[in-house]
């Protein structure tokens, strides 16, 4: 067995080339840069036999990508942030193009103010896209995922382009020990590349992503996206299944942690639900009755398996690492929609919002969520979101802005 | 290559039919279509157009479209980068057996100057900087005509557009793409005119001959944003020529060729009065602006003409 320590970005390069990526389009970002340079590096060594290119922004990146996917080769390709915006008009498209390629973003906060660290406002904006979306908690988890996606997003059930989520610096610069699949193995699962009907040649022209008009075709395209992604749910299901018969790791829909027997839940998607997992131990220690939901899949956004996960449960904490403003945490409003009116499903679902920009959770941060969870639970009144800050960072933060000289506010009598 | 060396040679030689098939909802007169179906005669049926959106994403709606090769349509900024992807997914398709030689195809941007000029300009330099083989075409109507003519980069002084109504029209200039693009040293560049179609042939077949970006910017007169009516835009396209308004040339190996200079140039005003987005010249008190018009042409030759004695 191949176990080496390796950072999420290495575990990435990895992952696309034990899937036998054709074509790598790229653009430098922090903290994606790593991913790009390792596959180059690959390539000028001959280690890996793929074509790469770099190109002059993230929105010429994901049209090349598309490009080459349209013409019939299997493509990679990666973005973190600002990138993943700069692109989204591609972001958007390249679901019309119905173009099989993968995606990975290192998320990290958006501008302003401009920042490294992660969290998931970056991503959750491509929410909405069309994209699949699968979100990793360990480096481990990034490499499954990439071989995972590429037969998702091949699949003829499916073909739909898949974006791989980790996140900046807990990932992306994180060694973690990651058993690298067996080169032969790992091609034999992913398979090799089908285009489909969706293919530039010169004996055969198509004609992709033309315009349209009038609703009634435009709808009807949009339509065909919306059951592609519902048929993704159980097409992951399968390959998730082949996965683990060949791999030995199982990578479900959601990660249950402890969640059997709980009376109260966690949920939260990302690297930060390794913190939670610590907590969930350290909580049962103490006696509570406590687990933790990690859902991989965001879209197709799996609400069956949330419901039979969330069903008899007492009350559901959703921490969000990202901050819909005006509205609140954007995994808060998925879950309480999958969940209204279901017999069985939690009557309190709180909400917080932490981590943004990297902010750390601390444990203490999760047993006070823990604590203010039973109480609303107790009391059977849904609490209001909470936004995660300490009076230790607020101090801190007054001493920045005397430096800024901001003048203090004013205290309340 | 050399004028003798070129298929061709007069304008029998020109192919009798096009390959662009008709019915297509552009607007009748359209000198940017006109220049299309001639490029498109001489590129044959082997092509990827690769499109940013403009007046010619029109050209293919669902389910029909006049072209006999492939379409992608991407959006305004980004064609020459999914030219890029199209270009290395077919070298990988050669390199590792999966297509044949003969399978091979020629990949063709088409966008207008909205995108050439502005939004699109990056993408384009950054595929002549990777050596990109690749053809682009620019069908230059000098506005965003597809959204009804507003100014652009390549709307010329004093033009009026839907967003330039002021007296004096357009106050900005035109912008010099051919020295933009020249300065990024692409392997060819040219401009060339529907109404020229020898001297068009010419330039496509020796595109199609170059390895490496060949950029082309086609002169679009467009009768709905320029106001005039549609049969005569092959004769505006002509006055461009002959009033040395639209100067045809070529860039190659270092060097930028004038490939028809007009002799006897006739005055500019004979090119503005059969346009409506001049019209306002013409009014007492913007005299000075068809002079200063004058001016520049004149100055544009007299540098040409200077640079040809002295070999420079």
């Amino acid at each position: 067995m191949n176990k080496q320590m390796l950072t999420g970005n290495v575990a990435a390069a990895w992952g696309a080339r034990l899937a036998g990526i054709d074509y790598l389009p790229a653009f430098p970002i922090s903290p994606q840069t790593e991913i790009i340079e390792t596959v180059a590096e690959w390539i000028d060594t001959g280690a890996m036999d793929a074509s790469m290119t770099t190109m002059d922004s993230e929105h010429s990146m994901l049209t090349a990508a598309g490009g080459a996917a349209a013409t019939g080769v299997r493509v990679f390709t990666a973005t973190s942030s600002q990138g993943l915006l700069y692109g989204m008009e591609m972001i958007y498209a390249l679901v019309g193009w119905r173009v099989p390629l993968v995606l990975v973003n290192v998320s990290r906060g958006l501008a302003a103010p401009i920042t490294l660290e992660p969290d998931h406002n970056d991503v959750l904006a491509a929410r909405d896209s069309g994209f699949l979306q699968l979100h990793c908690s360990t480096c481990q988890e990034v490499l499954d995922s990439i071989l995972m996606a590429y037969r998702l997003a091949e699949d003829r059930r499916v073909r739909l382009p898949v974006l791989v989520n980790l996140d900046g610096f807990y990932l992306s610069y994180t060694r973690e020990p990651v058993i690298i699949p067996d080169l032969e193995e790992a091609r034999q699962f992913v398979g090799p590349y089908d285009p489909g009907t969706v293919r530039f040649a010169a004996q055969a022209p198509v004609s992709e992503a033309v315009a349209v008009l009038g609703g009634e075709s435009y709808s009807y395209f949009r339509y065909e996206v919306q059951m592609a992604q519902a048929q993704a749910l159980a097409v992951y299901g399968e390959i998730a299944a082949e996965f683990a018969a060949c791999f030995g790791r199982e990578q479900a829909r959601i990660d249950a942690y402890r969640a059997e027997d709980a009376e109260y839940l966690f949920l939260m998607i990302g690297s930060f639900a390794t913190k939670a997992m610590d907590a969930v131990d350290q909580l049962r220690e103490a006696g509570w009755k406590i687990g933790l939901l990690r859902p991989r899949l965001l879209r197709p956004f799996p609400e069956q398996d949330l419901r039979q996960l969330a069903a008899g449960k007492k009350g559901m904490a959703v921490i969000d690492q990202n901050l819909s403003f005006g509205r609140g945490g954007i995994l808060h409003t998925e879950v309480t929609s999958s969940l209204y009116g279901q017999s069985g499903a939690p009557s309190v679902i709180a909400s917080f919002v932490g981590g943004l920009g990297g902010r750390d959770i601390a444990a203490e941060e999760f047993y006070q969520i823990a604590q203010d969870l039973r109480q609303a639970c107790v009391r059977g009144i849904q609490p209001p979101m909470r936004l995660l800050y300490t009076a230790a960072e607020l101090t801190a933060m007054r001493n920045l802005q005397a430096i800024a000289n901001v003048p203090a506010p004013e205290r309340k009598p | 290559m050399k004028i003798t060396d070129s298929a061709f040679k007069k304008p029998k030689d020109l192919p009798g039919l096009h390959i662009l098939s008709a019915g297509t909802s552009i607007c009748a007169g359209c000198g940017g279509l006109q220049a299309i179906h001639e490029i498109l005669d001489i590129l044959g049926p082997k092509t990827v157009t690769v499109n940013a959106a403009g007046c010619m994403s029109l050209l293919s709606v669902y389910p029909f479209t006049p072209f006999s090769g492939s379409w992608l349509y991407t959006a305004m900024a980004s064609a020459p980068a999914g030219a890029q992807g199209v270009r290395d997914a077919l070298d990988r398709l050669l390199a590792t057996k999966k297509i044949a030689a003969d399978e091979d195809m020629q990949v063709v941007v088409l966008s207008g100057d909205g995108s050439a000029t502005g939004i699109g300009l990056s993408a384009t330099s950054g595929a002549i900087d990777r050596r990109l083989d690749f053809i682009y075409i620019c069908y230059d109507n000098e506005g965003y005509g597809n959204t009804g003519q507003q100014s652009s980069g390549g709307t010329p002084h004093g033009a009026r557009t839907t967003t330039s109504r002021g007296e004096q029209g357009y106050c900005g200039h035109k912008k010099d793409l051919f020295s933009i693009w020249k300065a990024n040293h692409p392997a060819y560049l040219a401009t060339v005119s529907g109404a020229e179609p020898l001297d068009l042939a010419r330039k496509i077949e020796k595109a199609r001959a170059i390895k490496g970006p060949s950029l082309i910017i086609a002169f679009s007169p467009c009768p709905t944003g320029w106001h005039f009516p549609p049969q005569e835009s092959i004769e505006i396209g002509r006055l461009a020529v002959r009033t040395g308004v639209w100067p045809l040339k070529e860039y190659e190996d270092g060097k930028v060729v004038h490939t028809k200079i007009p002799a006897g140039r006739l005055p500019v005003t004979e090119y503005l009065q059969k346009q409506g987005r001049f019209a306002h010249l013409f009014h007492p008190g913007n005299a000075y602006l068809i002079k200063e018009m004058q001016a520049d042409v004149d100055a544009y030759w007299d540098c040409v003409e200077k640079s040809a004695a002295t070999g420079r």
